[in-house]
């Protein structure tokens, strides 16, 4: 260890310009064109509010889901206060139990562990099951480079892999898709697909099914990510519905499973918590169709062969960050997504990233940074957002991500050198064109909708009122003040109507 | 040069020095210790599973054979797989071909059944899911998997209240599978179709006396 003696040094960022941890352009160009997609719209109003209706009435059944909101939360703080102790007790069980475990600093290390892996069991294809960290490196991409073919085998991942498309969304993929363009997509690119393949939904999954049965077969090396993975007992956790998650976990002679280091909890018995939190959380059932926990290698079932890959590329640095590490928390469920006005209207792809919506805008930049000098699109995702508070209320383990956009958009400033005052006018020039989001950050500016300091002051407000609060220190109001007026329906109000005058102009918005 | 393992706990440790975080203790006090009497807890286990569309049996434990060659038959079984450590009597119902696994059964000749039988280790009525844990009732993860009809024994004994309940009767060391009905997709425009790659069918037979 190197590293540390005595004088931490900060932890790097993802490398630039490898993986999926930008886009090439900044996200109020990317939102604008998104915007001119009706069809895209559309969809995404429909999905959106589906998934929200049912995530509603499956939290609402339980009557203690503000206990399990707390202990999440409580148990991720924990881990990653212990980070440390619980990596190595998980390399040990996984290791016990006759599993091998790699370290990788990023993508790259990681791109080639896996591909190495591979190779040494002389196959040139691998399936894969539906991982963000894998899409976050950019596995697939460098697998085909050298010569290995990865099948994606989740539904969704299959049409956006089949179209030569990007996910746009956490959990369903494909959600910018309908079933008339995954019709044309699969008639185009499935070998021998029924000509007269109609657009019914049960068809289309029929078909895929037909496409990915014998690969599930004949295929000897998975790839998968994993939800989550319990130091204590070495136990790894993959959550799915649709059974390809089993089929690759399962069927292989060797399974490779990626994940970034922040996914290990303590105690098998966190997985009670979780288990309650995801589902309800994601796709508003009350719990997934499967769930695989597998713990190393059993005799007689299952992979006779299974890696474990931990994944840095950036987490470290967000752990660095007092406030910023939170994200690490995520429990990539998408409920954040659904319930956010500006991801409702631009989709995911505006944000570059394989991690889209409102945690998206805060841990990409965390991941990867947001280099000044490069001109980075990631530097604009912190003001991806009208700040409404409505990702807050949905995060199931209470991630504050409206404080996390508001801290980002202060080192953004710090770093690009732009003097808050000469931000603040060009801002607030734009602001002021707009009434409604001028009397949200008002309105904001009074309740001290900010960091507030470990003093209890306010050091810093978002633009476009940084320029003022930087230049004085206020005495922070109660936090509670601001989440009442952000609840009531005066706030929601104006809110929104902030929200649409942003949507409306998102040129104006890069106010950088 | 260090390994990655070290670079990534020096990193990490780096963190936790630049960002220190006071120690937190964990509240639980989200419900646990549930119990509920027997018909509560099959009325609500019930609902979820018909919910997920799998389909329910009730009966009692001394027609479990019956009950079971009724399922494979109305589905058109004609040839099962059955995990080595089946009890032999849940199979006097059934007429067809009956093939006992072994871990060298090839996925693709587990892919020639008609459906499998299984017994099943716990279950958790709130949210209507099944555990298997791969003990010699149940058999391998595969085995449950192919197939396109899962026929799986419940004893309402195993079936716990909520899911704290039932992780708590899980041993943490076997490979064990969690199911809520049949394999499902809501992929396309969010419709929910059953049955995409894992058994489309989901028979569930809760034995009430056992
Ligand atoms: S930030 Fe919270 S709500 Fe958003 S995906 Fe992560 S866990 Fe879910």
């Amino acid at each position: 260890m190197s590293t540390f003696l005595g004088m931490p040094a900060p932890p790097p960022r993802s490398p630039y310009g490898t993986g999926n941890l930008r886009g090439d352009r900044a996200f109020p160009r990317a939102a604008h064109d998104e915007l001119g997609n009706e069809q895209l719209r559309r969809n995404l109003g429909r999905a959106t509010g589906t998934i929200r209706a049912k995530r509603l009435s499956v939290t609402g059944e339980l009557s203690d889901w503000e206990a399990l909101r707390d202990a999440g939360s409580a148990i991720k703080t924990d881990t990653m206060n212990r980070l440390p102790e619980l990596l190595e007790q998980l390399e040990r069980k996984v290791t016990e139990r006759g599993g091998t475990v790699h370290w990788a600093r990023d993508a790259t290390e990681a791109n080639a562990i896996v591909a190495r892996l591979v190779r040494a069991t002389g196959s040139d294809e691998v399936i894969k099951v539906k991982s963000m960290a894998t899409q976050e490196i950019g596995l697939n991409e460098h697998l085909e480079s050298v010569g290995i073919t990865p099948y994606e085998t989740d539904l969704a991942e299959l049409i956006v892999q089949l179209a030569d498309d990007k996910p746009s969304h956490i959990l369903v993929p494909a959600i910018h898709r309908n079933r008339d363009e995954i019709r044309q997509i699969f008639r185009d690119h499935i070998p021998g697909v029924d000509p007269d393949l109609d657009n019914a939904p049960a068809h289309l999954a029929a078909a895929a099914r037909g496409y990915l049965r014998e690969k599930f077969l004949t295929t000897k090396v998975a790839v998968s990510g994993a939800n989550f993975a319990v130091a204590e007992t070495g136990t790894l956790a993959v959550v799915e519905s649709e059974g390809n998650g089993r089929m690759c976990l399962t069927l292989p002679d060797t399974l490779i499973t990626v994940m970034g280091i922040e996914k290990v909890l303590p105690r098998y018995q966190d997985l009670e918590v979780f288990l309650q939190l995801l589902p309800r959380s994601s796709t508003g059932e009350r719990m997934n169709p499967y769930t695989s926990l597998w713990t190393g290698v059993t005799p007689g079932d299952g992979p006779q062969d299974f890696h474990l890959v931990l994944l840095d590329n950036g987490r470290t640095a967000a752990l660095a960050d007092a406030l910023g590490r939170a994200a690490l928390n995520c429990i990539r469920c998408s409920a954040c997504l659904n319930v956010c006005p500006v991801y409702e209207r631009t989709g995911g792809h505006a944000y570059g990233s394989t991690y889209p919506g409102p945690i998206g805008a805060v841990l990409t930049p965390q991941l990867a940074g947001m280099h000044a000098a490069k001109d980075d699109p990631n530097s604009s995702l912190p003001y991806a957002s009208s700040l409404c508070g409505a990702c807050f209320d949905a995060c199931p383990v209470k991630i504050d991500i409206p404080s996390l956009l508001v801290e980002l958009r202060h080192q953004h400033t710090e770093q690009t050198g732009v003097t808050p005052e000469k931000l603040a006018m060009k801002a607030a020039a734009a602001v002021m064109r707009r009434p409604a989001l001028y009397a949200a950050a008002q309105k904001a500016s009074a309740l001290g909708r900010v960091v507030a300091g470990r003093d209890g002051t306010i050091s810093r407000l978002p633009p476009p009122l940084s320029g003022w609060s930087d230049s004085r220190d206020t005495a922070a109001p109660p936090r509670e003040t601001f989440r009442s007026w952000f609840s009531s329906d005066e706030g929601r109000a104006t809110l929104r109507a902030a929200a649409a005058e942003r949507n409306s102009d998102h040129n104006e918005e890069d106010a950088t | 040069m260090s390994s990655a393992r070290d670079t990534v706990l020096g990193r990490i440790r780096d963190a936790l020095a630049l960002a220190p975080t006071p120690a937190v203790v964990v509240p639980r006090d989200y419900r646990t210790g549930r119990a509920l009497p027997d018909d509560e807890r099959l009325a609500l286990f019930t609902d979820r599973l018909l919910d997920y569309k799998a389909r329910v049996h009730l009966c009692t434990a001394d027609r479990t054979a019956e009950v079971i060659g009724e399922a494979l038959r109305e589905h058109g079984a004609r040839r099962i797989g059955v995990p080595a450590g089946l009890d032999a009597h849940w199979l006097t119902g059934y007429d067809g071909e009956v093939r006992e696994d072994h871990p060298d059964v090839s996925p693709a000749q587990l892919d020639t059944l008609d459906a499998v039988v299984t017994g099943s280790a716990a279950g958790c009525a709130e949210t209507g899911t099944i555990f298997l844990d791969g003990s010699p009732g149940q058999g391998r993860r595969a085995l449950s998997l192919v197939p396109d009809l899962h026929v799986c024994v419940v004893d309402l004994s195993t079936v716990a209240a909520g899911v704290p309940e039932a992780v708590a009767r899980l041993a943490p060391e076997r490979p064990t599978t969690l199911i809520s009905g049949p394999s499902a997709t809501s992929d396309i425009e969010l419709e929910r179709v059953e049955g995409v790659h894992g058994p489309r069918t989901l028979v569930a037979v809760i034995r009430t006396d056992a």
